[in-house]
């Protein structure tokens, strides 16, 4: 297979993240659709290393699963936090940080 | 060769069709259940490009335990039916979508467009070793020691700060009652005598 099939493909499920992203409101599927591009942005760094012959690009999608494995547990606990409090789980109505 | 070609459209389909499940389908449970098919075939898709241990370790830390996280959240906040609008949230929201598309398209024109000759080759020649458990593993302990140590810390961080959002803080809405020892000495306020009267 061809290298520029998977980073097409790569580009092609961070679109799609983007779009949920910005188009639903639950926060949950919000980190859902974060973990899709960080997923997109890891094929194509796996692709690249197996391109150029160098392990380093694998290496670099490992760290970004790491980062990707925080940033669900510090999402997930606020989203449980904002559940405790009562205050709506919503992106849409969570506006008090807007200056 | 045919093979490999097979088993990158089948997975790749798996992993668009994930994705597209994920943003579509209504229930976050659903959506959650999406993602693990979405996971897994990418893990195939690691497999082809000759990355092993990402693969294994996608299946087993992705799939297997950072989902298992969002399942046991999704069943305590409760699985709300949320309905997708994208119209009803203004004009970004309305956006969005085609936001979406022209990034899509303008990344497709850059890596079609793009001088990288390599992009329409099967890759560098590379090992038998490419990509395994040891190979990375000493890449990790080498060269990459410093960004290494660096998520291990990022780690430890994220687990404290998930136990310090997700813990129940009583103590904001009603201050606990503390007693101290200079409230026993005091002999005004709630003393014997003066609940004898």
């Amino acid at each position: 297979m061809d290298i520029a099939w998977f980073v097409v493909l790569s580009a092609f499920i961070f679109c799609i993240g983007a779009a949920g992203v910005m188009t639903r409101r639950s926060p949950l599927v919000v980190l859902l659709c974060l973990e899709l591009m960080l997923n997109a942005g890891n094929l194509a760094l796996i692709a690249f290393s197996k391109m150029v012959g160098n392990q380093e690009g694998q290496v670099f999608a490992l760290i970004v699963m790491v980062v990707a494995a925080c940033e669900v547990v510090i999402g997930l606990g606020i989203i449980v936090a904002m559940y405790r409090r009562r205050v709506p789980i919503d992106v849409d109505a969570l506006s008090e940080l807007r200056g | 060769m045919l093979f490999e070609q097979f088993l990158f459209f089948v997975a790749g389909f798996g992993a668009v069709a994930g994705a597209l499940g994920v943003v579509l389908l209504r229930n976050p449970f659903f959506s959650v259940l999406s993602l693990v098919a979405h996971l897994i075939s990418l893990a195939v898709l690691f497999l082809l490009l000759s990355a092993a241990f990402l693969a294994a370790a996608q299946v087993v830390v992705y799939a297997g335990a950072v989902m298992v996280l969002y399942v046991f959240v999704v069943a305590y906040v409760g699985g709300t039916e949320e309905d997708v609008r994208p119209l009803a949230t203004g004009a970004v929201g309305s956006l969005g979508p085609l936001f979406a598309g022209a990034l899509l398209i303008e990344l497709t024109i850059a890596v079609i467009g793009s001088s990288l000759s390599a992009l329409d080759g099967e890759g560098a020649d590379i090992g038998a070793s490419f990509g395994s458990p040891g190979e990375i593993g000493q890449l990790l302990l080498t060269k990459f020691l410093l960004p290494f140590e660096a998520a291990s810390f990022l780690l430890l961080i994220a687990a404290v700060g998930a136990v310090v959002l997700a813990r129940k803080r009583r103590g904001l809405e009603e201050p606990e009652q503390a007693i101290s020892v200079a409230d026993l000495m005091r002999s005004d306020v709630g003393t014997q005598k003066e609940a004898a009267g």
